[in-house]
């Protein structure tokens, strides 16, 4: 018999929305598997596979090296500066590839979206996670390369998944909210890419933001969330000579939070229309 | 008597037209704005349209429901709400129990995973767990006839293996009720025939509940022992599925049973001109349902330019899938007997006997000759009617219930005789 808990009542939903958790948890196997999906398809039919993955950051690290370390000649407080870019890098290039995915992924599932149910939440969540496996091998590299620039292993870098939410929370708050915003606003499409280019210069991942910004700016500079982030990598790699400033460190997640907040209230209120106007 | 299993009361559904849909990109929307500050009174007509309005009906717990209505009726718009989704605008609907929706086989497949994973990624989309998935993977393998390319990308399928592998993870869902919609316009006939027999064993053996939306109007009088008529967004009739499609057939399948060509319009050339066509039984009925056991006259009125010795006019009576079914001419009788051809308008009129049709549509398309010389017209169809299978005559008659129960496009009913064995030759 069916049961009369299973009771569900659909009627227009009025005022703020809020998170069904228990709902979002019984669709966690469709999380996974989309996430695998993206994974998969990402690296079928590409001659280097999830060398890619490997790739992007090396090639990155070198031209930044050169090109702020040799050419520009920007402080690195003694660290080699591959380290320092790569250690930087791994945040970086993860919040960025997250968001591009994320931002793009409810507008790429249209056609599941008008035709099945299922929380439309776990879609851009699930494009973050997806490149969760690319940031595990990029650290993979990053704990090759440590030795072989001579910097020693330091029990700080057990810290590092903790740091690694640090980037992961920012790209789900953005991605959850771009990618919204993409199913009614198609300028997305241009805003996202920019921002990640842009982002690459404004974000201190090619130097220290602290020998380069005036300290009345230090606070302000923070709110860019993935200072913070980008400071734990640091400091979990190259030891306490790098250890965040962390008023600035709680600025990042202050805004991570309002971002988060903010990105979710907006995904509910316009998750009900997704279907009539994607 | 328990509770319905779906309790839907004064369901509305409203789109906004105009002034929503033109905002595509911010940009849109900030001159809009910037023109609202200066420009004061922009009127931008806000155009509301409800797709579905003041719906209320109720399903029990393991009943087939069919739910027929013209394109743009609203049904696709109120599977869409019953399945979650898009949002009822006004309204409510209890649901108790978990639904599946079928609004498109192979919803979520990715082109580049191979039939394994599609399987797993499908099932999950349309609600299964990871575990029902895997204790129905070889029932869905086997259905779907697709074992020796399980790991092979799905992009590289035939496209009657894709909607093979498709329809079978849908067709291993289990939920307490089961909405479709126009799954079964996909694949070949053999195919299309599998899936109502899927369909049907579902309904008869699952004591599932299903709401069925189709044009197939032989399968909804299969499978749907009740059906709900929508018209415009607003339910017309809900109740036994053949007295439902009875309405849905007379109100509006397309049936006309007049049709006249606008003055200036008129088919033809200098020689002759058809004016208009109708249809009507020997009692003048035109409803354009109509009974076998009458007699049914199509009429067609034309003038006439020049005396035309070899003019040959008449019609083809098709189905709906455009088949002809038979061709008439005026010429067809002894020369005696055929009607006399003047100049000016008149109007010729053509009997079809009674006993003759089957269950079914029929399409009467005017056609217009010079016998021997060319073609002058060739109309699509002018008039359209039902016909129910009632010839009367004989007591079985009335056994027959729809077009499946009398196989043939027509029925006649012909003469059987013994053979006289008194005679021995």
């Amino acid at each position: 018999m069916i049961n009369t808990k299973s009771e569900r009542i659909l009627r227009p939903t009025r005022g703020l929305v809020s998170v069904n958790l228990s709902e979002l948890w019984r669709f966690r196997e469709l999380l996974g598997l989309l996430a695998w999906r993206d994974v998969l398809v990402r690296y079928k039919q590409t001659y280097l596979g999830v060398a890619w993955a490997v790739l992007q950051p090396v090639l990155t690290m070198v031209v930044f090296s050169v090109l702020f370390g040799r050419l520009a000649k920007f402080e690195s407080w003694g660290a080699p500066y591959a380290i320092l870019t790569l250690s930087a890098l791994l945040p970086w290039q993860f919040f960025a590839n997250a968001l591009t995915e994320s931002s793009n992924s409810l507008v790429a599932s249209a056609r599941i979206i008008s035709k099945v149910y299922f929380p439309r939440l776990i879609i851009p969540v699930s494009a973050v996670l997806s490149g969760t496996l690319d940031a595990v091998i990029a650290t993979g590299i990053l704990l090759v390369l440590i030795p072989v620039y001579g910097v020693a292993f330091r029990l700080h870098l057990l810290l590092l998944p903790l740091f690694f939410l640090a980037a992961f929370l920012p790209a789900i708050a953005a991605g959850v909210w771009f990618s919204a915003l993409n199913v009614k606003y198609r300028d997305v499409r241009y805003v996202v890419p920019f921002l990640t280019r842009i982002g690459m210069y404004v974000t201190p991942v090619g130097f220290l933001w602290q020998t380069l910004v005036p300290k009345d700016w230090w606070l302000i500079y923070n709110m860019n969330p993935l200072v913070g982030a980008i400071d734990g990598f640091r400091w979990c790699v190259l030891g306490d000579q790098f250890m965040p400033w962390w008023p600035g460190f709680w600025a990042s997640m202050g805004t991570t939070l309002v971002v988060f907040i903010l990105g979710l209230m907006y995904f509910r209120q316009v998750e009900k229309t997704f279907a009539d106007v994607v | 008597m328990s509770a319905p299993i779906i309790s839907i009361k004064g369901v509305g559904k409203r789109f906004i037209l105009g002034d929503g849909t033109e905002h595509d990109t911010l940009r849109d929307h900030l001159t809009a704005g910037v023109r609202r500050l200066f420009g004061g009174t922009k009127k931008n007509a806000v155009e509301e349209y409800w797709a579905l309005r003041d719906v209320s009906f109720d399903v029990n717990e393991g009943e087939v429901v069919g739910i027929i209505g013209h394109n743009g009726a609203g049904k696709s718009t109120l599977l869409k709400i019953l399945s979650q989704i898009s949002e009822p605008t006004e309204g409510e609907i209890r649901v108790r129990g978990r639904i599946a929706s079928l609004l498109e086989v192979g919803t979520g497949f990715h082109p580049e995973l191979s039939g394994r994973e599609n399987i797993y990624l499908n099932g999950a989309i349309l609600g299964m767990a990871r575990a029902e998935i895997r204790s129905k993977f070889d029932d869905i393998v086997a259905f779907a006839e697709v074992e020796k390319f399980l790991d092979t990308p799905v992009k590289r399928y035939s496209s009657g293996m894709y909607v093979r592998l498709a329809f079978a993870v849908a067709a291993h869902l289990e939920p307490e009720i089961l909405v479709v919609d126009e799954v079964l316009a996909v694949g070949d006939a053999a195919f299309q025939t599998k899936c109502l027999a899927k369909m049907g064993e579902v309904a008869r053996t699952g004591g599932r509940t299903i709401l069925f939306v189709s044009h197939n109007l032989q399968a909804l009088r299969a499978l749907c022992p009740r059906a709900v008529l929508l018209k415009k967004g607003r339910v017309v009739e809900v109740g036994d599925t053949s007295n439902v499609l009875n309405t849905y057939l007379a109100a509006d399948n397309g049936i006309q049973t007049v049709h006249r060509w606008p003055e200036g319009e008129l088919p033809g050339n200098q020689e002759i001109r058809l004016r208009s066509v109708r249809v009507f039984d020997e009692h003048g009925n035109n409803s354009g349902i109509f009974s076998t056991s009458i007699r049914l006259s199509v009429e067609i009125e034309f003038e006439c330019h020049e005396m035309l010795p070899t003019l040959t006019l008449g019609f083809d009576l098709k189905t709906t899938e455009g088949e002809t079914i038979f061709r008439s001419y005026q010429t067809d009788q002894a020369p005696a007997d055929h009607p006399p051809l003047r100049i000016g308008r008149q109007t010729w009129r053509c009997d079809i006997p009674a006993g003759l049709l089957n269950f079914g549509t029929y399409l009467v398309c005017p056609r217009v000759n010079r016998q021997n010389h060319y073609l002058i017209y060739e109309g699509s169809a002018a008039v359209r009617f039902d016909c129910v299978l009632d010839h009367g005559v004989s007591p079985f008659w009335h056994k027959l219930k729809s077009r499946s129960d009398r196989a043939g496009l027509i029925s006649p009913i012909l003469g059987w005789v013994e053979k006289p064995t008194s005679t021995d030759v």
